[in-house]
């Protein structure tokens, strides 16, 4: 969910973390010190938790200030220290140093779904099956249950999840009279009269975004990404791919996408003077609509995503983060009596509280959640639509095992479709390239 | 000589590099003054209808449990430790190249002009690589110990000694009795001071902007400076459910720049004789 901006220091940056990414995947089994595998069962974790100690958490989900204070409330002899360490891939590229270094690895680490795998194929990760955390599975809805895991191991447990839905301004479809989009044809549609109507609104801004093009590709049925062990599969050019080319084509060649970059001021500028109709994106967005967008309060509401099939009901996930316990902790019973009591126990709900958007289903069919109204959203319901899109997500996805490069390294290949200088479709077929030499010198047989 | 003739295209060149330097600052002071939804709603240049200066520093000084104290206390032991060493080392330094002959000097120089050439930026990875192995990354003096390290003023106060420092006097001062060290600390080095000053406006501005190095050493953000607290509040507007604090970092920026605007204004005296000194051959 936080998006990945290209410039020239995060690059620079990608690069030390790629360096580091390949050395430990070629096996600095020092790190490991924590990770004996033996079976922890529930009482061993109660009584670490009562025994106390320090731990060190990296993460810059603002929700957990107050899960660590309610944590240490109730667990006085454990001693948390949240550190935000960068976000997104600011964090992942220290996470990684610090793994490869061996030192400075904290006990509990915040990694988004979509970089989880490029963790646990290092084996960077501790498998919570040791503690028994398989038997969470009913707790959490199957979207972010499926990010956190690969074949039968789980590195992770969900604390959030973004299945997506349509954020529309509805004071702009009511002045033109544009009925909300349903489908991706009537989105297209929706834009033009938009934009037609007056040339300073735009249906939304896009410049390019990996994150944002991949859940697209989700939602269409395309299944770019296969991994099966260091087998890896890129096909940028599948049918689900090619659905979501032709429409977005479209809308870059009549010029009827904003070219503001996602999460720049200028956007929530933009999200908050009407001159954004719509943003699809994922579930968690409310809380950031309503702390940085507030000129527009009241104005916006929320719809199921515009679908590729008239009456279809699909949606994918966008975003969202999972916790994990790093394999050089030494203290992994004891973070994993944190890592639960932030993700499935009540922490969860104190989140929640808090405006995280929950991947517990108990949360995410609880009555106070579906009925909460939102002033911002005119007093809506939003969590009855999100909530019901958490149901809906097409299942198969998977990410690369070094997703956070390719993402880092997206602009520099499709930026030049929404420049004009290409098409989306041949652009994605560069990056899908790019990808696959890059895996290739990381020691994946790419097909 | 004074030459009270006026030339307009000078002029206004000046001015169009004065309105191009105090344009950026003009900006952060005016928009320092507005809250949030302020920044969004009004002209970039002008104020906003809410002023709320006094919050916005408050709210910095006291956002996340005052880490911004804490980043800015970083920032002056990065300064005091990293600047006044490397000014210290250049000035030490450069005397003894100026004022001493030895053999290796012509290899020397060699090595310092070359060595002005490269950029920090280059050297940042593999400086990391090497303060990994030696286990300093993420402490204090993976920052320290790399800004002890300036070919520029090494170069600029071995020029300045040269010709600032006559030779007699070092002469003079032997022949009354006063050993070396003596002669460098009470004779030559406030012949010096000029010099001095000009090295340490110049790595003081340059530790306190430190930016890249900090950002692939550092991961404690307690141990943070300035330059990276400031980023990863902005970042922070980029994540879900994240706390866009756009007005903080505006604010934050400003408190950042005045003690370089003072430590400049201070001394700019010694500065400008600095700059022009050693330009006429006596």
């Amino acid at each position: 969910m936080s998006r990945s901006r290209t410039r020239h220091v995060s690059r620079a940056a990608a690069l030390l973390a790629a360096l580091s990414l390949a050395l430990t995947a070629c096996g600095s089994s020092s790190s490991q010190g924590g990770d004996s595998g033996e079976k922890v069962d529930a009482a061993a974790v109660e009584s670490a938790l009562q025994a106390g100690g320090d731990l060190t958490v990296w993460a810059w989900e603002p929700t957990l200030k107050k899960v660590v204070s309610d944590f240490q409330a109730k667990y006085p002899k454990v001693h948390v220290k949240l550190v935000n360490a960068g976000t997104g891939n600011d964090q992942y590229t220290a996470l990684q140093n610090a793994i490869k270094a061996g030192s400075g690895v904290p006990d509990l680490a915040q990694v988004e779904y979509y970089a989880l795998p490029q963790f646990a194929l290092g084996k960077s990760l501790t498998d919570l099956n040791r503690f028994g955390a398989g038997s969470l599975k009913s707790s959490f809805t199957t979207g972010p249950w499926t990010g956190v895991t690969s074949g039968d191991a789980l590195y992770g447990l969900p604390m959030d999840s973004g299945p997506m839905a349509l954020f529309y301004n509805k004071t702009i479809f009511d002045k033109y009279d544009v009925a909300v989009p349903t489908t991706w044809e009537q989105y297209l549609e929706a834009a033009r009269k938009i934009h037609k109507a007056d040339p300073k609104i735009y249906i939304t801004s896009d410049t390019g975004d990996a994150g944002f093009t991949t859940s697209m590709i989700w939602q269409a049925g395309g299944k770019p990404f296969q991994v099966q062990g260091t087998s890896v599969k890129v096909d940028l050019a599948d049918s689900g791919t090619a659905r979501f080319t032709q429409l977005w084509q479209k809308l870059i060649d009549e010029k009827l996408l904003s070219p503001i970059t996602g999460w720049s001021d200028e956007w929530y500028k933009g999200l908050g003077d009407g001159s954004l109709a719509t943003l699809v994106t994922g579930a968690w967005m409310p809380a950031n609509f309503s702390g940085a967008a507030t000129a527009a309060s009241g104005q916006w509401r929320v719809a199921p995503m515009p679908q590729w099939t008239a009456g279809g009901t699909a949606t994918a996930e966008n975003g969202g983060s999972s916790l994990t316990v790093p394999a050089a902790s030494r203290k992994a019973t004891l973070a994993y009596g944190f890592l639960r009591y932030a993700t499935a126990d009540a922490g969860a709900t104190t989140r929640v509280e808090q405006g995280a958007f929950p991947a517990t289903t108990a949360d995410l069919t609880s009555e106070s959640f579906l009925n909460k109204s939102f002033p911002y959203f005119g007093g809506q319901q939003v969590n009855k639509v999100l909530s019901e899109a958490a149901t809906q997500v097409v299942s198969g996805w998977s990410y690369l095992p070094f997703q956070v490069y390719a993402n880092n390294i997206y602009k520099d290949t499709v930026g030049k479709a929404y420049t004009g200088a290409s098409t989306l479709s041949k652009a994605l077929v560069a990056w899908q390239d790019a990808c696959k030499e890059y895996g290739s010198t990381q020691g994946f047989t790419l097909q | 000589m004074r030459n009270s003739r006026r030339s307009v295209p000078l002029t206004l060149v000046a001015g169009v590099v004065l309105l191009y330097s105090l344009l950026p600052l003009v900006w952060l002071v005016i928009n320092a003054t507005k809250s949030q939804p302020g920044l969004f709603r009004s002209f970039g240049l002008w104020f906003d209808r809410d002023f709320a200066l006094f919050d916005n520093i408050s709210d910095t000084l006291r956002y996340d449990d005052g880490i911004f104290v804490r980043w800015l206390l970083n920032t002056l032991m990065y300064v005091v430790a990293g600047a006044g060493g490397a000014t210290l080392l250049a000035v030490m330094g450069g005397y003894a190249l100026a004022k001493f002959d030895f053999p290796g000097k012509r290899a020397v120089f060699a090595v310092v002009i070359g060595a002005v050439a490269v950029p920090g930026t280059a050297l940042a990875v593999p400086t990391f690589l090497m303060f990994s192995e030696m286990g300093l990354t993420n402490t204090p003096w993976a920052v320290i110990i790399p800004s002890l390290i300036s070919p520029f003023g090494l170069y600029l106060m071995w020029t300045f000694a040269e010709q600032a420092i006559p030779d007699e006097l070092i002469e003079a001062a032997r022949v009354d009795g006063a050993g070396e060290f003596r002669t460098f600390f009470r004779i030559c080095l406030p012949v010096l001071a000029p010099g001095i000053v000009t090295v340490l406006l110049f790595t003081t501005v340059a530790t306190w902007n430190n930016y890249f190095l900090p950002l692939i050493m550092l991961k404690n953000p307690d141990w943070y400076p300035l330059t990276l607290g400031l980023n990863a509040w902005n970042q922070q507007a980029g994540t879900a459910g994240g706390e866009a604090v756009f007005n903080l970092v505006i604010t934050a920026s400003l408190l950042t720049i005045l003690p370089l605007i003072a430590a400049f204004l201070c001394l700019q005296r010694y500065w400008q004789s600095g700059l022009t000194a050693g330009s006429v051959k006596e």
